[in-house]
């Protein structure tokens, strides 16, 4: 898939590598844990961000999601095992509890068209760049 | 009840893969729970962008591999803006003790999170000894 991908776009628009690039930036660092529980990444283009977030585990339609402006803000929590008298952990490396994780993009969301969707604990929200955010095209007049 | 199951491998956030992969992947090891409960251990992976196609389990010996294949969705014609994680598949290994029933062992997965069922031989459960008073 990568090496025909590099063909399709040309090495500057690569996202694959893209990607990669920052791949490589972030595992250099040994660990995440400056980083905000959950972990998200965010897809720009022209009219649209694309966010995902690796949310294991978790009953989709606990998630909460709002979005005000330019701010996405994702809500939600996952409960442990209810253990019973007679039951005990060897190991508890899981996360548990509620999480608020807020995100700004540089630019104004339609609200009215977001799309989120779940699948195999990958949270995908899609965000659509508000109408009257968008650039304009001012055309010049000589005289 | 003695330890039952046992790391072969040290596990970080993320960890280079144990023996090299012929494809260039970054593999991880997912967090995991692990619960004795009187009849069988329960062990729970988060394996986000898994399910039970790409899941692979295998027991070799005493051995347990669980391996989930992820596939990245990227975007097309975006740029990345924000990144706080690295996309890449799960492994870790497991050495079982011999109180597990190997032909028991169940496993399923849900929303990326991997639940594997190791049900105690019956060797290993504890019994209730009736005592009868002596004369």
């Amino acid at each position: 898939m990568l090496w025909s991908d590099l063909e399709r776009f040309g090495r500057l628009l690569d996202p694959f590598q893209d990607f990669e690039r920052m791949n490589r930036a972030l595992s250099s660092r040994l660990s995440q844990a400056s980083v905000d529980f959950p972990a998200v990444n965010v897809w720009l283009s022209g009219d649209s961000a694309v966010l995902t977030s690796e949310l294991p585990g978790v009953d989709p339609k606990a998630i909460d999601i709002s979005v005000v402006g330019k701010t996405i803000t994702i809500r939600g929590s996952r409960e442990p095992e209810v253990l019973r008298q007679d039951e005990s952990y060897h190991r508890r490396e899981r996360w548990q509890g509620q999480f608020t994780k807020t995100i700004e993009i540089p630019f104004n969301v339609d609200a009215g068209k977001v799309d989120a969707g779940f699948s195999k604990g990958i949270l995908q929200i899609t965000l659509p760049r508000a109408e009257a955010d968008k650039p304009r095209k001012i055309s010049v007049k000589s005289s | 009840m003695a330890d039952v199951t046992k790391e072969l491998q040290k596990k970080e956030a993320a960890s280079p893969e144990k023996g090299e992969l012929t494809r260039q992947r970054r593999v991880y090891n997912p967090d995991v729970d692990i619960i004795e409960r009187k009849e069988d251990i329960v062990v729970i992976a988060d394996m986000p962008g898994v399910d039970d196609k790409s899941l692979d389990i295998t027991l070799d010996k005493n051995v347990l591999t669980i391996y989930g294949k992820v596939e990245a969705n990227i975007p097309e014609k975006h740029t990345l803006y924000i990144s706080e994680y690295a996309i890449g598949d799960y492994q870790r290994v497991f050495t079982l003790a011999d109180e597990v029933d190997r032909e028991k062992i169940q496993a399923t997965v849900k929303n990326g999170t991997l639940k594997i069922l190791l049900p105690k031989s019956e060797a290993v459960k504890t019994r209730k000894i009736a005592v009868t008073a002596g004369s």
